[in-house]
């Protein structure tokens, strides 16, 4: 068997951030000799955050396909290798950004491999996930778990229909799906009765599934409020011309082009961050580190309880409607179980949105190794005094959580009060 | 289009993004929002779907008259050509 060298690298189970110890493996999206090129799709793995698309960072050839699905695998197993095909490729996969790191915690949990990964010292994510891979004794790295067949081949499936595929041990592979591109719905999959719903090794592989992502949350907001010295400050910040401006411009807008305020509030948080870099990054190894980029990450509830927090990239760079886009792009994958690998592992920053439903304001906790989250409360009608009249007007309670190891209070006011100027001024996102 | 067939485009429509909903489920003339549980990206989503099916854009001076089952069940028949 080859090892990793300057020409082979390895594709190994990610870690997906806070406290991920396996994965399952659910479908290769390639085989062996099929060239792939940085951010391909590759594989789906199934994990604490669903389904999740996993990506290639090597340009080549696919030289071994080492496991097959459907198996849970620890992270940092050797999935596959990737032969790279020119120098320059090379070059780029030794100088790998940042989501390299999600591809490195083999290191320190897998002795048996020889790999170099020149960006330990600067990947983000990597104290995190490697203090959070040892304290998993669970992970037994020599004997992947295999598990049912159920839910295996190139069939569309939202994550809830393979959970009850598996539960009921269904053949995803044998049903015709009534979706959009033939995706199998809930309504599709035959009833069946109580006898054939055995408890299986399949559904407490599921259950715990379920239970993982419960877990993944409560062992990365733990670790937030053990380490992180948060602390708090709110703004009630006038809405009234956002919402106007947001009327006007969808009257007539088709709902695929409809904007919602969201797209406003993370435009003008990346607006703001520019000129306050310091709520942007990384607090890694005692210090500070500022992100290069502005990927903010949406925390996304799911129907069938927890959240998956995807990054949407470089929003400081996008349109409002190309932000409106991605967040649409992303809830509907986040939804479905088609997130990107990187897409879970980059955010820079977080923002939660407690929507029309939700409550006054939000006092979030930060996702390590980030120092800032932002929480936007729900819009309330609320009359204000306006040159000694009162005047009708739409507020919402804007709630910064920052890491008062990097950030002080002072910083934080200025950062809501620029956001809220920013705010007033909606036709200039 | 005949009403039953747009009955079952809406459901289809609603499943897309609530799997779990059934049409027992749901009080025909309350708000569908509250009774799905839907958020505002899960509404236009059901919007979205609802066009891609029907091909009727609804847009968000129709809100009002498509926010019950009911009454977006008698909006595509209105509307739908």
């Amino acid at each position: 068997m080859d090892r990793e060298n300057d020409n082979v690298k390895e594709i190994v189970m990610p870690s997906l951030g806070a406290d991920m110890a396996e994965g399952m493996l659910v479908e290769w999206l390639v085989k062996r000799g099929d060239s792939v090129k940085r951010g391909d799709i590759i594989a789906v793995i199934e994990t604490q955050k669903g389904a999740i698309d996993m990506e290639v960072y090597y340009t080549g050839v696919i030289s071994e396909i080492l496991h097959e699905p459907v198996v849970t695998l620890p992270v940092g197993t050797v999935m596959a290798r990737v032969e790279l095909t020119e120098a320059s490729d090379r070059e780029v996969a030794a100088t790998a950004a940042p989501q390299m790191d999600t591809t490195v915690p083999e290191i320190d949990t897998a002795p048996q491999m020889d790999t170099t990964v020149p960006e330990i010292d600067t990947a983000p994510q990597m104290d995190i996930t490697v203090s959070e891979i040892n304290t998993a004794p669970q992970i037994d790295t020599t004997s992947p778990q295999v598990v049912t067949a159920a839910g295996r081949g190139s069939v569309i499936a939202s994550p809830i229909v393979r959970k009850v595929a598996l539960e009921k041990r269904l053949d995803l592979t044998s049903i015709k799906g009534s979706g959009p591109l033939g995706a199998i719905l809930l309504r599709d999959l035959p009833e069946t009765t109580k006898e054939m719903r055995v408890s299986t090794s399949a559904s407490k592989q599921l259950s715990g599934v379920t239970k993982s992502m419960r877990g993944a949350i409560a062992a990365a907001m733990t670790k937030s409020k053990n380490e992180i010295p948060h602390f708090y400050q709110s703004l009630d910040i006038e809405l009234s011309n956002a919402l106007a401006w947001l009327k006007k411009t969808n009257e007539d807008r088709s709902p695929e082009l409809h904007i919602l305020l969201l797209a406003l509030l993370l435009k003008a948080v990346a607006k703001t961050l520019t000129k306050y870099p310091d709520l942007n990054g990384f607090y890694q190894a005692n210090q500070f580190v500022h992100a290069e980029e502005i990927h903010i990450g949406n925390v996304i509830s799911l129907r069938q309880g927890g959240l998956v927090v995807p990054a949407i990239h470089h929003v400081d760079k996008l349109s409002v409607d190309e932000t409106m886009q991605a967040i649409r792009d992303i809830s509907a994958r986040g939804r479905n179980g088609h997130l990107r690998s990187s897409e879970l592992t980059d955010a820079s920053i977080t923002i939660t949105n407690m929507g029309e439903r939700g409550t006054d304001s939000v006092f979030a906790v930060i996702y390590p190794p980030q120092v800032a989250i932002i929480g936007f409360g729900k819009i309330r009608k609320t009359p204000q005094l306006v040159d000694g009249e009162l005047v009708n007007s739409e507020v919402m309670s804007v709630c910064l959580s920052a890491d008062h190891r990097v950030i002080d209070g002072m910083l934080g006011a200025k950062f809501l009060n620029a956001l809220s100027k920013q705010l007033q001024k909606p036709e200039l996102l | 289009m005949k009403n039953h067939e747009i009955k079952a485009v809406l459901l289809t429509a609603i499943q897309e993004i609530a799997p779990e909903i059934a049409l027992e489920d749901i009080d025909l003339d309350e708000d569908l929002r509250d009774e799905c549980d839907l958020d505002s990206m899960d509404f236009l989503n059901y919007l979205i779907e609802i066009k891609k099916l029907t091909g009727v854009k609804i847009t968000e001076k129709d809100y009002p008259k498509v926010n019950t089952f009911k009454k977006m069940l008698a909006h595509l028949e209105q509307n739908i050509a």
